[in-house]
C-alpha cells in the first residue's frame, strides 16, 4: 500500500465502524447498504470532488447527489469525517426531534445536497443541475450515487436517455452495485444485467470497477474527459455490508441492527483501537 | 389559453434569465418563438413526465425558475411523487402547468380527463393552487407564479375559449374578484366554468334571483375573507368547477366553511362525479353527462333556494 492508499483505507475502515455505532445506537437499518458504498464515497470525498467543507453552499463547488437515501448514515459519517460538521453531532442520527433522519431531508446537515430516500430521483435532480452548470458557464460537476435495486425505477432510464442527447459530460453516476436489494438478489428479482452495456447502450460511457479497491476508484472518479460528450456511467462492484465478516453478503443487515457484542468485534476485525 | 401561455412565457423570457420551459413532448409549434429566440431556455424532454420534474427541481435548486408543460393528467398524476418531494418538499420555485385540464380534451376519453388534479394537487404542502377563467387571466397567472418564487401548479384549458376579461386582470393568489354583485345566491366559479356561470347568472336573473359572480382563480390560498363575507350575505353559495366534486375547489370551500363552523349548510357544490365518461363526446357533451350543463345547475339551484326558503319559512 502507498501512504496515500494506506490513509484513505483507515479513514473507510473508521467511517464503517462509525456506521456500525450509528446502527447500534438508533437501532437503525440499512446497514449492509451503507457499509457497501463506504469506499466510494471515501474516493469521492478525499479524492474527486473538488469542495471546500467550511463552504459547503459554494456555487462552483462539485455536487455529489445520494440517491440511496435509506443508505445515508454513510454520507453523514463521511461529511462528518471530512469537516462538514462536527462529528459528534452523528449522535443525534434519528434521534426524536433530531436534524439526522434515518432518510436525509432537505437541508439536513451542510453536504447533504438533496432529501432522498425514495429512489429513482436523483439522477433527474442531478441532470437539472449538470444542466444548469452548461448553462451558466460554470465548471462544477455532478455526480449521482444510486443503488442497484434503484436501477429498477423507469425514471432512471428517463434520466438515462436524457443526460446523453444534450451531451452532459460533466455528469457521472455511480452504481453502488452491491447485488442485493431489500428481499433478494438483485439479478434474480430484475434482469439487471448486462448493466452497463445498458447504460452505454443508452449513450453513456460505461466504466466497471471494482468498489472497494481505492485506487481503482480514484482514478476513475477523476476521470473525466472535455473532449467525449458522453456523460459517465460507474459501475462499481461491490459487496453488501463489506468489511466486517459476519455482515458481508448477508440481507439480513438489510434490517436489522448490530448488539454491543458485534461492535466490539467488528472493531477488532477493523483493526482500529 | 395555451397560446396566451406561449405568449407571455416569451415576454417573461425576455425578462428573466431564469425562466426555462420543459415541455413533455407536447405543444407542437407552440414555442417556436421562443425556441427561436432563446434556444437554449426550451427543452423536449420528451414523453418521460417524472424526469422532468426531477430536471426541472435541479434546475431550480441551481437559480433557475422552470415551467413544466404538459397535457394535466400527466404532469400531475404520472409525475406526482416527483413533485411531491423534489418540488415541494425542496420548496423548489417549480411552475408547473396542465393544459387541457377538466374536460377540455372531453373527446379524447377518460385518459386524458383531468377532474382529479386539483384534489391531488393542493394536497401538497406548500403548493399553490391556480385555475384562471379564460385566456387573459392566464397571463397574469402564469406571470404572479413566476414571481412568487415558490411550487405553483396552474390548471388550464385548451384554445379557443371564450374570453371574459376584457384586459388583463389583476391576479393575485389568496384574492378572488367580483364579477357580478347580487344577494340572493353567489356563484363561486373557477377555472374555465366562469362562462357558463355567467350564463346562469343571466338565466337566474331572468327569473328574479338576485345572483353574485365571483372569479375564484386561486384555489390555494382561498380567499377567506371574500368567502366569508359572501357566506354571510347571500342565501346560498354555489361552487362551479370542471372538477370532481371529491376534494376539489369545492371541497375545499366547504373544509374551510366548516373548520371556521360557519354555515355550511347555504352551500351547494357542482362538479364531477365518481365515474369516469366511456362514451365519445364534446366538452359540453361531457359536462351533460356529469349535470355541469347550464340548464341543468341552473335547475338545481332554483330548487336548493326553494329548499332554503321553505326551511327558514
Amino acid at each position: 500500500m502507498t501512504p496515500d492508499t494506506n490513509l484513505l483505507d483507515r479513514i473507510a475502515r473508521e467511517v464503517r465502524f462509525k456506521l456500525l455505532e450509528m446502527s447500534n445506537s438508533a437501532q437503525t437499518g440499512h446497514l449492509g447498504g451503507s457499509l457497501s458504498c463506504v469506499d466510494i464515497l471515501v474516493s469521492a470525498y478525499w479524492r474527486a470532488l473538488r469542495i471546500d467543507p467550511a463552504n459547503p453552499c459554494d456555487p462552483d463547488r462539485d455536487r455529489l447527489i445520494f440517491s440511496k437515501g435509506h443508505a445515508i448514515s454513510a454520507l453523514y459519517a463521511v461529511l462528518a469525517k471530512r469537516g462538514f460538521f462536527p462529528e459528534k453531532d452523528l449522535d443525534s442520527f434519528n434521534e426524536e426531534g433530531g436534524c439526522l433522519p434515518e432518510q436525509p431531508s432537505p437541508h439536513c446537515a451542510p453536504g447533504v445536497e438533496w432529501a432522498t430516500g425514495s429512489l429513482g430521483h436523483g439522477l433527474g435532480v442531478g441532470i437539472g443541475m449538470a444542466l444548469a452548470a452548461r448553462l451558466r458557464g460554470k465548471k462544477y460537476r455532478v455526480y449521482v450515487v444510486m443503488s442497484d435495486g434503484e436501477c429498477q425505477e423507469g425514471s432512471v432510464w428517463e434520466s438515462a436517455m436524457f443526460a446523453p442527447r444534450h451531451g452532459l459530460n460533466n455528469l457521472k453516476v455511480i452504481v453502488d452495485f452491491n447485488k442485493w436489494q431489500a428481499t433478494g438478489r438483485s439479478c434474480e428479482i430484475m434482469a439487471m444485467e448486462p448493466l452497463s452495456e445498458k447504460f452505454s447502450s443508452f449513450g453513456w460511457r460505461a466504466i466497471e470497477v471494482q468498489g472497494h479497491d481505492i485506487n481503482a476508484l480514484n482514478a476513475t472518479l477523476t476521470d473525466w474527459n472535455d473532449d467525449d460528450p458522453r456523460p459517465i456511467a460507474v459501475i462499481a462492484h461491490t459487496v453488501k455490508g463489506y468489511g466486517i465478516s459476519f455482515i458481508q453478503d448477508d440481507n439480513n443487515w438489510h434490517y436489522r441492527s448490530p448488539s454491543n457484542e458485534e461492535v466490539a468485534k467488528a472493531k477488532v476485525e477493523l483493526q482500529l483501537p | 389559453m395555451r397560446n396566451a401561455f406561449a405568449e407571455e412565457i416569451l415576454e417573461i423570457a425576455r425578462q428573466d434569465e431564469r425562466l426555462i420551459v420543459l415541455s413533455a413532448d407536447i405543444g407542437n409549434r407552440l414555442f417556436d418563438k421562443l425556441k427561436a429566440e432563446f434556444p437554449s431556455r426550451f427543452y423536449n424532454t420528451g414523453v418521460a413526465e417524472a424526469n422532468n420534474i426531477s430536471i426541472a427541481a435541479g434546475l431550480a435548486a441551481s437559480g433557475f425558475r422552470p415551467v413544466c408543460y404538459t397535457i394535466t393528467p400527466f404532469i400531475t398524476y404520472r409525475c406526482y411523487e416527483q413533485i411531491r418531494i423534489d418540488v415541494c418538499y425542496h420548496e423548489m420555485p417549480v411552475v408547473i402547468v396542465g393544459t387541457g385540464s377538466g374536460l377540455a380534451y372531453a373527446s379524447l376519453g377518460a385518459t386524458h380527463h383531468s377532474c382529479e388534479d386539483i384534489a391531488v394537487m393542493r394536497v401538497l404542502p406548500g403548493i399553490h393552487v391556480a385555475a384562471p377563467a379564460d385566456a387573459l387571466e392566464v397571463k397574469a397567472c402564469l406571470r404572479a407564479a413566476f414571481n412568487l418564487g415558490k411550487p405553483v401548479y396552474i390548471r388550464i384549458g385548451k384554445k379557443g375559449e371564450p374570453v371574459i376579461h376584457g384586459e388583463v386582470p389583476a391576479f393575485k393568489f389568496g384574492s378572488w374578484s367580483i364579477l357580478r354583485q347580487g344577494s340572493d345566491v353567489c356563484l363561486l366559479s373557477t377555472g374555465n366554468m366562469l362562462e357558463p356561470s355567467l350564463k346562469i347568472a343571466d338565466i337566474l336573473e331572468d327569473a328574479k334571483i338576485s345572483v353574485s359572480v365571483v372569479n375564484c382563480a386561486s384555489i390555494k390560498p382561498l380567499d377567506e375573507e371574500m368567502l366569508e363575507k359572501m357566506l354571510n350575505s347571500h342565501d346560498a353559495v354555489a361552487t362551479i368547477e370542471e372538477h370532481s366534486l371529491m376534494g376539489g375547489f369545492g371541497g375545499a370551500v366547504v373544509e374551510w366553511v366548516v373548520d371556521q363552523n360557519l354555515d355550511a349548510r347555504k352551500i351547494i357544490r357542482f362538479g364531477t362525479k365518481d365515474y369516469f365518461l366511456h362514451r365519445v363526446g364534446e366538452q359540453e357533451y361531457a359536462r351533460n353527462q356529469y349535470g355541469l350543463g347550464v340548464n341543468q345547475i341552473t335547475e338545481k339551484i332554483v330548487s336548493f333556494l326553494k329548499k332554503r326558503h321553505d326551511r327558514t319559512k
